[in-house]
């Protein structure tokens, strides 16, 4: 047998990298039809109102324009997600600032942009909520009223329990609570959304910068009211996403077609970076709310959790967002008790929507601040803490789940501090730190992160793969799985490549196009290296065992026989092909009402440590070194795991002390890349990545999910050590210097909570908030 | 309009253009070299650096005008198919391009970077290379990737 | 791209000279130089300005020119240029280090130091070291040339003395600052590219313990680039003690006006600014 040597695990060489760094990958702004034009969109500039008339401006050609407007939908005014509440484009009510109202299309960008200044949208003002306080309030105005949700303003709550937390306040030794919020993040990817759409007797094709061609796919069904068969979509190279591109392509996806469509002509529409950044998604604002019972020596009793987020004005994917930051908000240690009250409100802010992470990022920043709150109120280190309470196999998790696999935190977590030389930076820190205007800190987090879709999710999505040998005897994947930056491509080859027994540059991978790639669900919930991994590996088998059935393929072969005799079976029988589709593990459970079982077939876990300076001249925080430590199973392929996780924490660390939406009356105030402050190479630590790998058997060749995983630890590890550092709790992210400076500067502002008290009269200080 | 005639990659072009068009869409729509990206158009991303007169800019904040006469370097201009330039080559093999679409600019910057120090510095490459940013790599597979074009140069010498 | 570039018209005459006589027939003519901030409001679709007469390239402005009392910098100088300057990196090293800020390596092949100063901003990185070293503006135009004090240049929020068809020519440096102590910080919202929440510089020749001569300018503190007289006066002629160093910080409070904006809130630049200057009157 050929290819001895691993490819799996291997730094296999990025599979499209060659024209990526010659400068030849086209993306869809380097893309031109013959006869395309430009299409751009007329939104409000108000959040919320009746509109009144729109009206055509003085000085521009309108005859030349195609001008689209939610009547000439031809089937549903909605852009589906999992509710039909998101208009494709306005009907009458405006819900949030730079909402879609009008679309415009001409062959000239200049005149285009001219003619969408001079739409104006007069309007009735309604009144509107911007915040999770605001839309809660009892006198809030109702923004958001439908059957499918579950109160008004509330798109989604969910009540997670285990045990009997009632019953354990009375016999806590403490109880401690923290309340902890995140501010609204961008995904920032350096390509803006965009697609080009055409339209004929045949159908419409939609192809674009996006994650989920499905998701756009079954978007024009409903938009077009198209069979399955006459909605073509196809995504070409993609410059960046982190989940920016997952439900938003379906809108700007949708609105091409449009154009595309009363044109009769192909439109390309793609946003400029202010556009994008004011009226796309971003990472949800979110609150937490902590109520722990704690026992003297540092044990957790019980919790309430209480976690809310802001979806902005439509249902789009926070109910989703919301679950997994449920689930992970009870993070990797035993709660014998919790309760976690979960909700989804609505404001007049353009709908939040996916980012890496996907709401644990969030609700886990909540825990791992609250986690050294308890350490403090108790009276043992952070360290102990976590010590005392990690999950360890043969316990189970908040939703219930029993953790199989021999995974090891304690060691992990003794890895990861030997590693960072954590005791001893702090130790030499709290001697230098009274005499020096810089002071110094390092603080950590540990946290797990569940790989594909929660729950029921993968049983519903029911993905298919397939491998197609082509007319040279290669092998190629066809899956809808989409390459961003992350590796898919790559990691799949390598995957195949190996099964096959095969050179990993002779397995191919097919741009995904839904006329051709079956559906292997969306490219997103860090799923595509174990789920759709684990597929391709099937698929291969089964490639092999229909290769061997025949008769044309040996036990054992070479390359060069394999290629043979692939070619000599598609003589045969017209084409070799081979599918695999999801089945779900039969030992995996889970109870949609009851929010209870296995949340998710495998978990990645981790420990990263910050070690951070702030500077009390400036109030400037600065992160001056990192680890990050992680379990994630097989790695596939060390140089782009080690990439992943490099760029999650750095987008951590801009998430933690950098990146802030500055909203007026839900509009992005700084909407522009000088304004909006994303980390550069300059800012960034050196980031020390560690992995562990414990094979799962739900991955190909034991590999987990990595994608997401990244994100979750420098947030709350950086706070941990700001605090560390400054001895003043932040509660906040993004934590700016103009933050710090309010609470050093005014001690007075500095909230008294359970961790100003001394341990010894920290008693149990209920305050009576019921969630 | 102007009628403009500059040094593209090697070869003499001459092209009419209105003098304010910015010297990035001058690339992708009047030559159809689309190798360099538009990340934001406000000078901030690098993804539209090219060389002009061997000088790393920002090709959205050069009107067409101001390089008459001048040369200019684009990705397209350093390596080929058959032949990556050893930068291309670094990015590819330690990681340097994930998304890819800061890459031709973040290699363009690169190269300016290690004709001014042929071996920089850690700090020298965060300085050299913080006007392109990259939101997928945190950045240090590229400072490996510089590092090691650095290192093959100087075995090479 | 939100602007139409049919709408805007450039030259470029290739001497100083017929630049010059252009802006005086043509007062609606916009000088661009290396474009950096124009380009910016053209990509924005802010730039009101549709006639513009280019400055790049024009030799009589980019130079950097030592004589023996004065090190002489044309107004079309690049950053780079001034980084890679040893004279200045010797004797003004505040003003490499601007240098060195005014955005990444490709904004700075770019800027030029005449194009920072006419752009007025308050948050211009490189006019407070120029007002530290106690700098001339040499400005010309068709019907000659006037050479005034830096500090009496900007004259509120992007207000300026520069008249009609008058361009900036030089910024003139007098070699004497060797031995002043000296010091300048940028407090921006990350390590590069970024605008300055706030900025100081100064210099200071302190003899016997005694301030003999200082100079404090800043950015973010006021509508414009500024010097900080009156925190200068009260430190003028005095020893460096504790309770001098408080009544600094209070007279500096009461001198500067910062805004709250998008990226950073009055009482922060107050605070920051008295601590830096508290920083530099340390280190004396
Ligand atoms: C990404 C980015 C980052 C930046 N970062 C910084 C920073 O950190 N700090 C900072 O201070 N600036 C920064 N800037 C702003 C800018 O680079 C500087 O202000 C630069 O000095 C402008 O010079 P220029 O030659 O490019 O100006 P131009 O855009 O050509 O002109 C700017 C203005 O000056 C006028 N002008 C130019 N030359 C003359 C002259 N000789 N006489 C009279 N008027 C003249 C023009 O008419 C125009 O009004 C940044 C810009 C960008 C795009
Ligand atoms: S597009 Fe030119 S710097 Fe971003
Ligand atoms: S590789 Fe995606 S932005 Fe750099």
């Amino acid at each position: 047998m050929a290819a001895k040597e691993s490819i799996v695990g291997s730094p296999a060489l990025r599979y499209e990298g060659e024209a990526k760094v010659l400068g030849y990958a086209k993306y869809i702004d380097d893309l031109h039809f013959p006869q395309m034009i430009h299409g751009a969109t007329v939104r409000s500039k108000f959040p919320r109102g009746r509109i009144t008339a729109i009206r055509y401006g003085e000085g521009i050609p309108w005859d030349e324009f195609t001008i689209v407007t939610w009547k000439d939908i031809p089937g549903e005014n909605t852009i589906v997600h999992l509710l039909k509440d998101h208009p494709c484009l306005v009907q009458e009510i405006v819900n949030h600032p730079e909402e879609p109202i009008v679309l415009l299309a001409h062959p000239d960008k200049a005149l285009l942009r001219k003619a969408v200044d001079a739409v104006t949208i007069e309007y009735e003002p309604l009144p509107a909520v911007f915040t999770i306080e605001e839309s809660e309030a009892p006198d809030a105005p109702v923004i958001w009223n439908s059957e499918a949700g579950d109160s008004p303003n509330v798109f989604k709550t969910y009540l997670m329990e285990k045990g009997h937390v009632e019953d354990v306040w009375a016999t806590a030794d403490y109880i401690i609570e923290g309340e902890y919020s995140t501010g609204a993040q961008e995904q920032f990817y350096i390509e803006n959304n965009g697609v080009i759409a055409e339209y004929s007797e045949q159908g419409v094709t939609v192809w674009g910068s996006m994650q989920c061609p499905y998701y756009l796919h079954h978007a024009l069904q409903l938009a077009f009211g198209l069979p399955e068969q006459k909605c073509r979509v196809i995504q070409v190279e993609t410059g960046g996403a982190f989940g920016g591109k997952e439900d938003y392509p379906s809108v700007i996806g949708c609105h091409a077609a449009l154009l595309a469509m009363k044109s009769g002509r192909p439109v390309k529409m793609v946003y400029d970076r202010m556009e994008d950044m004011a009226a796309t998604t971003k990472r949800h604002p979110s609150r937490t709310r902590h109520r722990t019972a704690v026992s003297k020596d540092g044990k957790l009793l019980g919790g309430e959790i209480e976690f809310a987020i802001d979806g902005g004005a439509y249902v789009t994917l926070s109910p989703v967002v919301l679950s997994r930051g449920t689930i992970h908000a009870a993070g990797p240690y035993n709660w014998p008790h919790l309760r976690i009250r979960a909700k989804a409100v609505a404001t007049n802010c353009p709908p939040h929507g996916a980012f890496r992470g996907f709401g644990a990022p969030q609700s886990i920043f909540g825990l791992e601040r609250h986690m050294d709150l308890i350490a403090k109120t108790v009276g043992i280190t952070p360290e102990e803490l976590r010590r005392r309470n990690f999950l360890q196999p043969g316990g189970t998790t908040a939703t219930g789940q029993l953790i199989k696999d021999p995974i090891d935190l304690n060691g992990m977590l003794t890895r990861a501090l030997e590693e960072s030389g954590y005791h001893a930076k702090r130790a030499e820190f709290a001697k230098t730190n009274p005499t020096s205007p810089i002071k110094r800190g390092i603080g950590f987090a540990t946290f797990m992160h569940g790989a594909g879709f929660t729950g029921s999710g993968e049983r519903r999505l029911n993905s298919l793969v397939a491998i197609e040998v082509d007319d040279e005897g290669k092998p190629e994947i066809l899956v809808s799985s989409t390459e961003f930056g992350q590796g898919t491509n790559t990691i799949l080859c390598q995957v195949a490549a190996q099964t096959l027994h095969i050179s990993y540059k002779d397995v191919r991978i097919a741009q995904p196009d839904t006329d051709r790639v079956p559906n292997s669900g969306p490219t997103v919930a860090s799923r595509t290296a174990m789920i759709v991994g684990k597929l391709v590996e099937d698929a291969s088998h089964n490639l092999l065992t229909c290769m061997r059935a025949s008769g044309l393929l040996e036990e054992t072969y070479t390359p060069e026989q394999f290629c043979h005799a692939a070619l000599a079976y598609k003589q045969q029988h017209g084409e070799l092909r081979a599918t695999a589709r999801y089945q779900a593990p039969d030992d995996i459970f889970w109870d949609d009402d009851k929010y209870h079982g296995d949340a998710y077939p495998a978990y990645a876990w981790a420990v990263y440590v910050a070690e951070v300076a702030v500077d009390t001249r400036t109030y400037m925080a600065e992160v001056k070194n990192f680890w990050a430590l992680q379990e994630v199973g097989k790695v596939l392929n060390p140089v782009l795991a080690k990439g992943q996780v490099e760029g999650g924490v750095a987008q951590g660390i801009g998430y933690a002390i950098y990146e802030k939406c500055v909203w007026k009356d839900g509009v992005m105030a700084n909407n522009q890349m000088t304004n909006y402050i994303m980390p550069t190479s300059a800012d960034l630590p050196p980031i020390h990545v560690l992995f562990e790998e414990v094979p799962s058997i739900h991955g190909p060749f034991g590999a987990k999910g990595i994608g997401e995983l990244p994100m979750d630890g420098p947030a709350p590890a950086i706070l941990n050590a700001i605090e560390e550092a400054t001895g003043v709790r932040f509660n906040h992210c993004p934590l700016l210097p103009e933050d710090i400076f309010d609470k050093l500067a005014n001690p007075t502002l500095i909230s008294a909570d359970s961790s100003q008290l001394q341990p010894a009269v920290a008693g149990p200080v209920f305050s009576g908030t019921t969630p | 309009m102007s009628t403009i005639t500059f040094t593209l990659n090697n070869s003499q072009v001459t092209v009419d253009a209105p003098p304010m068009t910015r010297l990035l869409d001058l690339l992708r729509e009047h030559l159809h070299l689309t190798g360099t990206k538009e990340g934001c158009g406000e000078g901030e991303c690098g993804s539209c650096s090219v060389l002009l007169n061997g000088e790393l800019v920002n090709s959205c904040l050069v009107p067409t005008l101001q390089v008459q006469g001048a040369t200019v370097t684009t990705i397209e201009g350093l390596g080929e198919h058959t032949h990556l330039h050893p930068i291309q080559q670094c990015f590819l093999e330690e990681g340097g391009a994930q998304c890819g679409i800061c890459t031709p600019g973040m290699i363009l910057a690169t190269h300016h970077l290690l004709e001014k120090h042929p071996a920089p510095t850690l700090d020298e490459i965060r300085e050299g290379l913080s006007g392109n940013l990259c939101r997928c790599t945190g950045y240090m597979r590229i400072f490996e990737a510089v590092q090691q074009t650095a290192k093959l140069a100087e075995a090479g010498k | 791209m939100r602007s139409d570039v049919r709408d805007y018209t450039l030259t470029a005459p290739g001497s100083l000279d017929a630049v010059l006589s252009a802006l005086a027939a043509n007062p609606r003519l916009t000088p661009i130089a290396g474009g950096t901030e124009l380009m910016v409001a053209l990509g924005v679709g802010r730039l009101g300005r549709h006639e513009l007469i280019s400055l790049d390239g024009l030799k009589e402005l980019r130079f950097i020119e030592e004589r023996p009392e004065t090190l002489i910098l044309g107004a079309g100088a690049t950053f780079t240029d001034i980084r890679r300057n040893a004279a200045i990196a010797r004797e003004f090293p505040l003003l490499a280090q601007t240098a060195s800020w005014t955005g990444s390596i490709a904004n700075q092949n770019r800027g030029t130091l005449g194009g920072n100063i006419a752009n007025a901003s308050p948050a211009a990185d490189n006019p407070p070291a120029l007002l530290a070293y106690d700098a001339s503006i040499e400005l010309v135009s068709a019907t000659g040339r006037r050479t005034l004090p830096y500090d009496e240049f900007h004259l509120g929020y992007k207000k300026t003395v520069l008249q009609p068809g008058e361009l900036i020519y030089a910024i003139h440096l007098p070699r004497r600052f060797a031995q002043h102590r000296q010091y300048v910080r940028k407090v921006g919202t990350r390590n590069a590219q970024a605008i300055a929440k706030i900025a100081l510089a100064a210099t200071a020749l302190i003899d016997e313990a005694m301030v003999r001569e200082i100079r404090l300018a800043g950015a973010s503190l006021i509508d414009r680039p500024v010097r900080l007289h009156a925190t200068e006066a009260l430190l003028l002629g005095k020893a460096i003690t504790p309770e001098l160093r408080t009544q600094a910080a209070a007279v500096l409070a009461s001198e500067i006006k910062p805004i709250d904006d998008i990226r950073s809130t009055a009482k922060y630049r107050i605070a920051v600014a008295c601590n830096l200057l508290d920083e530099f009157l340390l280190s004396l």
